[in-house]
């Protein structure tokens, strides 16, 4: 569904994304692990449209759409739930919530009790200023409002950051039941790889701006390499 | 002083303070979004006082006062396409010094065009009507320009609450990026809020000028540095402060003309912003600052 040919990307003068190539197929779960300033992060806010790529193309569905504005993207049905969760701290949950849809015209009503669904969390705190709510809480309402959008891919940028693990875990799991029971493409980049190995179907190793290996989740968390660099686990 | 003079005095503080606030509003807006003082907002409004000579020449008033509304707000949109949008990533001192530059070729401009003399201002006569209330007499632009204020501010508060236009407004003023992965259109909704802030200054000025019956070249300096301090004053960024700070400013400008002090009219501007700058730098209603989480 997601192709991405040969891309450059520069960032701040430098060459963070040294052309690389790597596909997500519909329906799938594809990670892209690595360690900070690899260019994870690059290559998503590319995909999303932040970022003008310097060399190289990105297909969704076989249109090259490497040279859209952001806003024709989330039309097309891109979503990126961004670093460090960026939702609006001086609007209310509900409020984030609405927005994520902007650019939708239909009746929200069953979309909103859907995520609302998805975290109950949210709907208890409908009414409060998203500033306010905690760190976890915050990640899932920049996930529901991604889903406002009704994506058909979802990307998330570490969204596993700054918090404990029994919430990270909460967290992925609900990314795995977005995956199973929408069926929304997800493309996860994480620095914790562990768990995203885990539910990846698809993953790729990004070191200073180029994919170093690939492979299944499975396969990677197996790797003696991949378990000596990302896992903290000694080579045996 | 007796009560009627007093309450005279009140009331033409209070029509002032209305026109200042809705300049006011207009640097507010901008700040909020942009991150910039618009210092060509002042000049705006001068040349809405100069749109509304010539549209009043060829039209009746009913025509001139949307005709020169609509001229206005066209400028101030068309001088944030020219002169701020090129600037988007540009460092923000680059683009305050492009607002300084469009303010002085507005001046400079006018002064070309229409010579520095001062020129009459137009008579409308529905509100130059006088009007009696008790003892108090006044003309109708006096009356009115609280009135039509407050209504105004009203409309814009709930625009900017309660629509899309007005969620966009609000997520675009406090992070671009998020803005436009939510879908949102950065350029379009900055060019709304300077089109807004525009037709305030549009109706401002024509309430004041109708008070003042001349325009020339710099008549929109002084204001617009008068209301930029009201922006200031009421917390930049907070439109309801913007407002307060125009009222206040109204107010305590007309009561040291009305001591005796009118030499210090201007003045009183200027104390109030070193003051509040000293106090309270983030202004009565200043923007929270919100910690990153």
């Amino acid at each position: 569904m997601l192709r991405i040919e040969n891309l450059k990307v520069n960032y701040g003068g430098i060459e963070a994304v040294k052309g690389i190539s790597f596909e997500v197929p519909e329906r799938s779960i594809v990670t892209l692990i690595g360690a900070n300033g690899a260019g994870k992060s690059s290559t998503l806010r590319t995909i999303a449209g932040l970022v003008k790529a310097r060399e190289g193309h990105i297909y969704f569905d076989d249109e090259d759409i490497s040279s859209m504005p952001a806003r024709k993207r989330v039309e097309k049905g891109i979503t990126l739930c961004p670093e460090g969760r960026r939702v609006f701290p001086d609007m209310t949950v509900l409020e984030n919530i609405r927005i994520g849809a902007y650019l939708r015209k239909d009746d929200l009503t069953k979309d909103i009790q859907a995520v609302y669904k998805l975290f109950p969390r949210l709907e208890e705190r409908h009414w409060q200023l998203a500033g306010t709510l905690s760190g976890g809480e915050q990640q899932m309402l920049a996930v529901a409002r991604g889903l406002m959008s009704s994506p058909r891919i979802m990307m998330l940028d570490e969204p596993s950051l700054g918090l404990a693990p029994i919430v990270v875990q909460e967290i992925f799991g609900t990314i795995r039941r977005i995956n199973q029971e929408r069926g929304t493409t997800i493309l996860l980049i994480e620095q914790n790889a562990n768990m995203a190995l885990k539910i990846a179907s698809h993953a790729y190793v990004m070191e200073t701006g180029r994919i170093v290996m690939s492979g299944s989740g499975s396969e990677l968390l197996e790797n003696e390499e991949i378990r000596a660099a990302y896992l903290g686990k000694r080579k045996h | 002083m007796s009560l009627t003079t007093f309450l005279q005095q009140c009331l033409t503080g209070i029509s002032l303070g209305g026109a200042y606030a809705l300049i006011a509003i207009g640097y507010t807006m901008v700040y909020g979004i942009l991150r910039l003082i618009n210092f060509a907002h002042g000049d705006i409004f001068m040349m809405a006082g100069y749109f509304m000579i010539f549209a009043m020449a060829s039209f009746p008033w009913f025509i001139a006062l949307p005709v020169v509304l609509l001229i206005t707000t066209f400028l101030g949109v068309g001088i944030e396409r020219v002169a701020y949008k090129p600037l988007r990533s540009a460092p923000r001192m680059s683009v305050m010094i492009s607002a300084i530059g469009v303010s002085y070729l507005l001046q400079n401009l006018a002064t070309y065009l229409f010579t520095a003399l001062p020129k009459a201002y137009p008579e409308i006569p529905v509100l130059k009507r006088i009007f009696l209330i008790g003892g108090l007499s006044a003309s109708f632009v006096t009356f009115f320009t609280p009135v039509l204020t407050v209504f105004l501010v009203y409309i814009l508060i709930m625009l900017i609450q309660h629509t899309r236009i007005g969620m966009a407004m609000r997520a675009v003023s406090r992070d671009y990026e998020t803005a436009s992965l939510m879908g949102i259109d950065i350029n379009r909704t900055i060019s709304i809020t300077f089109a807004i802030g525009s037709l305030l200054a549009a109706v401002g000025s024509i309430l004041y000028f109708t008070d003042r019956m001349t325009v020339f070249p710099f008549s929109g300096s002084l204001p617009g540095l008068k209301c930029f301090v009201a922006a200031v004053f009421g917390g930049i960024g907070s439109i309801p402060g913007a407002v307060v700070g125009g009222f206040v400013l109204g107010l305590g400008e007309t009561a040291l003309v009305a001591a005796g002090y009118s030499t210090f009219s201007d003045a009183f501007t200027f104390v109030l912003l070193i003051v509040i700058l000293l106090v309270r730098p983030t202004g009565l209603f200043g923007e929270k600052i919100t910690n990153k989480v």
